[in-house]
């Protein structure tokens, strides 16, 4: 009876734990969309529904002083080119550390890693006296190149475990029927990783997505700012009287895409992300 | 077979690869193949890094020469620009930032492992709703850092919906400590479901048997939990925390957003280095940065030597790792962590 008791008890608390963690992640992005339907002149309502619903943040959001298309544009070429550029050569590298032998794997590793730890703002101030000096203030491969700082130690990281767990039988087989390393890597290594590849690419698209600080620091034209600054600028930052309504329409559709591929995809990031940390 | 002494290399030889490649071939392959990643980092990680340090010993701008004249442009201060960070009115403000960087740190890290292993827990064990947990898990994660940080700001404004849940009016996104709060709440919601990820990860590692032996041992849950759960998820969560320590330690565009530039309350050394290089002064700037970076690698130091936290485990002791897979245990961790703690930078 009392065992009976307890069990219940505990599904209870599991039931309500559950609820809470739910409730924890969601409400504060429940609280923006809902937030962005309002008129903005229902903004300071707390009410927890829209009522009535509206569209005038979402247009708001794209009027033509604000112009938020281009910033999403900006973000868009700046993640996708990252994103190519660290798989390109995030591949070779991690394919490297999970199946070759050679001298000083441990350091080449360690530096890899180390690399990931550094803090952006030291890379930021010598590269922006550096990018000023060469004319690439305001230019996409002033926010591109720094953003591989993360991304490719993130990216050569993830690969490289998933590098790991594929068979190396297979690799060993289409060498001793006669492929080189190289064609095995093609023609057999690639296709099969090709999962992990798409994994690490949308981890490090959204990780350049969400970039702030390197957009922020190499760009001070608005047609080049990427959405996040954009966002954070739509009234100056320290601004009174804040169009939050504006702010929080902006915030949805910089992240509802964002959301749908993740939720899409979360077996699969939730493999990435976790892949290093335990297997 | 990290460091293969080239007397050991024949014998992982013949069950490694194919006999036509010989271990300098497979250096020769990996050193072209590690080559565009290392000219990346190089640029983007080394040259900065160098460069800074030579920046931190220029000051800009116009100063009078030994006879009186104007200079104008860069010249030598030595370490004048390290010694004034910790003299006089900019020694209040580094001192300040210094302090408000290191209890952002130690404040949000140990909410958040609370937080997060009490998520883990929960998701662990649930029963039902396991799918939505997860889904609704990853959505502070994939949020922007800097939408999070309007979107807090947005629930923290005088008249907004925080103060009317606690029934309170506290002014939180004004200069004070309670921005220092707001800031802090804000980054566990966009974190702690990221270490709760990563600790269930290493939950899901845990074999049944444990448990059974716990009780039949006759520990109680509380027992169980501290003497046989915290213990064997310790590696996974101990790099989750090295990776969040490491993040918050460069914390940015949180207290930028939301709460603004040059508050004594939430200014970080990441932000008052941003300052004084938006104000071109380099010097400052890059002197700030040098004692970020510094304080960076001897908390990582701390944590990898110290704690142990096994970081490049899995590249390091790949001989131990190859025995211990044979029986089948757990592979050491490795920080893929870096990717959640939310910015990157």
């Amino acid at each position: 009876m009392s065992t009976n008791n307890t069990k219940t008890s505990r599904r209870w608390l599991l039931h309500v734990g559950v609820a809470i963690i739910v409730l924890y992640c969601l409400a504060p992005f429940y609280w923006m969309v809902v937030s962005a339907f309002r008129r903005p002149s229902d903004q300071g309502d707390n009410s927890p529904f829209p009522s009535p619903l509206s569209f005038e943040n979402f247009n708001a959001v794209f009027s033509p002083d604000v112009g938020f298309e281009r910033s999403l544009a900006n973000s868009l070429v700046v993640a996708s080119i990252t994103t190519l550029f660290t798989l390109l050569f995030g591949t070779f590298a991690a394919y490297t550390i999970a199946r070759l032998d050679f001298r000083g794997k441990g350091v080449v590793a360690g530096i890899i890693i180390a690399t990931a730890m550094f803090p952006g703002i030291s890379l930021i101030i010598p590269l922006l006296k550096l990018f000023t000096d060469i004319g690439w203030i305001n230019t996409y491969q002033a926010m591109i190149l720094p953003s591989l700082s993360f991304a490719l130690p993130l990216a050569v990281w993830t690969l490289a475990t998933f590098f790991r767990q594929m068979p190396k039988e297979l690799e060993e087989a289409a060498m001793v029927d006669g492929l080189t390393r190289g064609q095995a890597f093609r023609k057999i290594i690639i296709p099969l990783a090709a999962p992990g590849m798409f994994t690490t690419a949308i981890l490090t698209f959204i990780a350049v997505w969400n970039e702030f600080i390197i957009a922020l620091s190499m760009v001070n034209e608005k047609s080049m700012q990427t959405a996040t600054v954009a966002i954070s600028r739509f009234t100056g930052i320290t601004g009174f009287d804040t169009p939050f309504g504006t702010q929080m329409a902006a915030g949805v559709i910089v992240t509802v895409p964002l959301v749908v591929v993740v939720l899409i995809f979360q077996r699969r990031i939730i493999a990435g992300l976790t892949a290093g940390g335990v297997k | 077979m990290t460091t293969t002494a080239p007397a050991s290399a024949p014998a992982a030889e013949p069950k490694k690869a194919a006999p036509r490649t010989s271990p300098q071939g497979s250096g020769k392959l990996a050193a072209l193949l590690l080559t565009p990643t290392f000219l990346v980092l190089g640029l983007v990680i080394v040259y900065p890094l160098i460069a800074a340090l030579r920046e931190s010993l220029y000051r800009r701008g116009e100063g009078l020469d030994e006879s009186g004249f104007v200079v104008e442009g860069e010249r030598f201060v030595g370490v004048d620009n390290y010694s004034a960070i910790f003299q006089g009115e900019a020694g209040d403000r580094f001192w300040n930032a210094f302090g408000n960087t290191t209890w952002f740190t130690v404040v949000s890290v140990l909410i958040e492992i609370v937080i997060g292993v009490a998520m883990a827990l929960v998701m662990h064990h649930a029963l039902r709703g396991k799918g939505l947990v997860r889904a609704s898990i990853l959505v502070p994660w994939a949020i922007p850092t800097a939408v999070s940080a309007i979107l807090w700001r947005w629930i923290f404004t005088t008249d907004g919906v925080a103060n009317q849940i606690l029934n309170s009016e506290v002014l939180w996104t004004a200069e004070g400590q309670q921005a220092f709060w707001a800031v802090v709440i804000a980054d566990t919601w966009k974190t702690a479901p990221f270490i709760g990820l990563l600790v269930l990860a290493g939950l899901q590692l845990i074999s049944g048997d444990v448990y059974e032996a716990a009780r039949v041992d006759g520990a109680n849950a509380w027992l169980t939990f501290w003497r046989i759960t915290l213990p064997l998820v310790k590696p996974a969560l101990l790099v989750a925390v090295l990776f969040r320590t490491l993040d918050v330690l460069r914390m940015f565009d949180l207290p930028f957003v939301m709460i603004g530039q040059r508050k004594f309350a939430v200014e970080t050394l990441s932000m008052l280095a941003y300052d004084e290089a938006s104000n071109l002064r380099y010097g400052p700037a890059a002197a700030y940065a040098t004692v970020l970076f510094l304080y960076v690698a001897l908390v990582a130091f701390v944590f990898v030597k110290l704690l142990g936290a096994d970081v490049i485990g899995e590249a390091r002791s790949q001989k131990r790792l190859v025995k211990r897979q044979d029986k089948g245990e757990v592979q050491p961790v490795l920080p893929v962590a870096v990717a959640a703690g939310g910015t990157p930078l």
